[in-house]
């Protein structure tokens, strides 16, 4: 899982770079190796800021939609960030891989980012500031029809509004 | 031979069948389904065809009606020769021609009737109101024999007249004339069609329906998606949204005026209620969470849907007249894909109360609650049929899907299909057929997946691709149109 997430944290990351450089060729091609944090990074707390250098994403097992600790850390990341930059409301997008019915997910979905949200406000965020939504199974992250692709779209993403 | 008897009085007991009441599906849409009350007087009058009928009864052996029990698991498809309906002008012929090629498709599609070619007839030279050469039907083995006539009306309608033949019984089944504007050509064929398969297998068609479905188009990770809505043959096809916006899970009201669904309008998922009268669309209460799964209960003035906040999912109803909301499940689980028993006493459901996803029922006031499956795997999208006999099911097992019947009390589960991923099955208005979406794996590039409408007879033969023009899910059957 941390793996996953450190790889889809890297490909961000490297996106990120590649937008804000676009004719830095030494940031192309080498995901491991990707600067999270170059000189002339994202704004800070901007949502690239959040995405970048946060972690905006939550991930989960599959039909589960509790936290494991890594999961927590990143939360506890975003609470963080939140508690610096007062002004920045969040929707937590709760997502579910295909290998469900489409109601269960969208259920499912909600269950996730319900999960997020609660341990947010658990570290002091005022739920206010906080909504959720559930796509369920229907705007999948990762496309593909295999265990990889289903991995990162059980998900729940804290996208800045 | 009490079935020849009645085949001889041809007028009083076959107009007796019943008939469709019709109420317009759309205002200018106008078909008058009516018996022939003057065909049958001039029959009976005729005597030629009385008399022969009546001969047949008194001196012929006792002969089974024809008639496929359908109750019994596979049946040979039974053989049909279908004539193409006569006409005195061109348009007529042409309307003909079209009237019994769509009855023909219908038929066949059901898988319980095997057309034969027209290259092969023998006799060409029927007469409408008179009796065909059985011999000439015979040899060409024809159980059934149909065969019709298209006249003008004058006023811009049409009469459109049918006969149906034992042949091998020679006995009159079932005629009826209807009244059709140009416009409504398509619907008398395919109450013909309701007609010729509620005479011969003794139970209501199901060919003057609609389906509802979700047209799906674009990329797998952005798909547009449609409300969309067609007859079951897949003619006059329409969509009804834009796909601007995500719409999911269509249900009919049984009236077919309404449709409940799902739509993300300002990115707030909710259950709305779509006029096709009107097109109008309509957010269904105001509720703290997101609502969805809705289903109409049987007499319409309900919606029983559920509602997801906090984390926990439950079910409700909400009454479409006083506005009144009753919560019938209060659990931590995920309840959801609620539906309604024929007779409205009951609801099947599924829920993960148990640890995974299984099918239960309930009162309709929520008390009584019954888990009823007990396989492995996850059972979901539970649905009765309308015959109130079976309860049609998506089982996930072994990284496969499944669509399965069982009985309401869980017993004699039976599964009909399997694939990647096959999901969410209705019936047709008789019960017998189920129609579901079958999507295929999509590969690491977002290509080769793509969702579409399949139908399975609940024996679980059958199974066949309803085409559409773009991909499909989340089809739903419309009672019978009437």
């Amino acid at each position: 899982m941390r793996m996953k997430f450190l790889s889809v944290f890297a490909a961000v990351a490297l996106l990120a770079a590649c937008e804000t450089a676009p004719d830095s060729g030494a940031n192309t091609g080498n995901v491991g190796n990707a600067s999270v944090t170059t000189p002339a990074g994202p704004t800070p707390g901007s949502a690239e800021d959040f995405a970048v250098n946060v972690g905006d994403r939550v991930f989960f097992g599959f039909d589960q939609s509790t936290l494991t600790t890594e999961e927590r850390t990143v939360l506890e990341r975003q609470a963080f960030w939140l508690r610096q930059y007062q002004n920045v409301a969040v929707t937590i997008e709760g997502h579910a891989d295909e290998r469900g019915t489409r109601e269960y997910n969208l259920a499912l979905g909600e269950r996730r980012a319900s999960a997020a949200r609660d341990y947010l406000v658990s570290l002091g965020i005022n739920p206010g500031r906080i909504s959720t939504i559930s796509y369920g199974e229907e705007r999948p992250i990762a496309v593909g029809s295999n265990e990889e692709a289903w991995a990162q779209n059980r998900v729940a993403i804290s996208v800045v509004r | 031979m009490t079935d020849l008897t009645r085949s001889v009085k041809l007028g009083s007991e076959d107009v007796a069948e019943p008939l469709p009441v019709f109420a317009p599906v759309v205002a200018a849409e106008r078909v008058r389904p009516e018996v022939s009350r003057r065909m049958f007087a001039r029959l009976a009058g005729g005597g030629a065809v009385i008399g022969a009928l009546a001969g047949l009864g008194a001196v012929g052996p006792a002969k089974a009606e024809l008639r496929i029990d359908i109750t019994q698991g596979r049946v040979d498809p039974l053989p049909v020769a279908i004539e193409d309906f006569k006409g005195a002008e061109s348009e007529t012929t042409k309307i003909g021609t079209e009237v019994s090629g769509i009855i023909r498709a219908n038929l066949e599609r059901s898988g319980l009737f095997k057309m034969i070619d027209q290259a092969a007839f023998v006799q060409t030279d029927i007469v409408f109101d008179g009796v065909p050469r059985f011999g000439d039907w015979r040899i060409i083995n024809a159980q059934a024999l149909v065969h019709g006539r298209v006249s003008t009306l004058g006023d811009g309608q049409y009469r459109i007249e049918y006969r149906l033949w034992d042949v091998f019984g020679e006995q009159y089944m079932a005629g009826t004339a209807l009244t059709a504007i140009p416009e409504s050509i398509r619907r008398a064929a395919h109450i013909i069609s309701d007609m010729i398969y509620k005479r011969i297998t003794g139970e209501d068609g199901y060919f003057d329906t609609r389906i509802v479905y979700i047209a799906e188009s674009g990329p797998a990770n952005r798909r547009r998606k449609q409300l969309a809505i067609m007859d079951q043959d897949g003619a006059n096809h329409k969509f009804l949204t834009d796909g601007n916006t995500l719409v999911l899970t269509p249900r009919f009201s049984p009236t077919l005026q309404e449709i409940t669904y799902l739509a993300y309008y300002n990115n707030r998922p909710r259950v709305y209620i779509f006029n096709l009268d009107t097109g109008q669309q309509e957010v269904l209460g105001d509720f703290p969470g997101m609502t969805f799964a809705p289903r109409f209960s049987p007499d319409g003035n309900k919606v029983i849907m559920s509602m997801a906040r906090n984390g926990v999912t439950d079910i409700y109803t909400m009454d479409l007249r006083t506005r009144q909301v009753r919560r019938l499940t209060d659990t931590q689980a995920i309840d959801t894909s609620a539906t309604f028993s024929p007779d409205a006493q009951r609801v099947v459901f599924n829920s993960d109360r148990g640890g995974s996803q299984q099918l239960y029922t309930m009162n309709a006031d929520g008390s009584n609650v019954q888990r009823i499956s007990f396989g492995d795997g996850r059972y979901a999208t539970p649905v009765w049929s309308p015959r109130g006999d079976l309860i049609a099911f998506t089982r996930i097992f072994g990284g496969r899907f499944q669509i399965g019947v069982m009985r309401p009390d869980g017993s004699g589960e039976r599964l009909l299909t399997e694939g990647f991923s096959v999901e969410g099955p209705s019936w047709s208005p008789n019960g017998r057929v189920l129609i579901y979406f079958k999507e295929q794996p999509t590969d690491r590039n977002g290509q080769g997946g793509g969702a579409k409408l399949h139908s399975i007879d609940v024996t679980g033969y059958n199974e066949r691709e309803v085409v559409t023009p773009l991909d499909a899910s989340d089809p739903a059957w419309s009672p019978l149109i009437r």
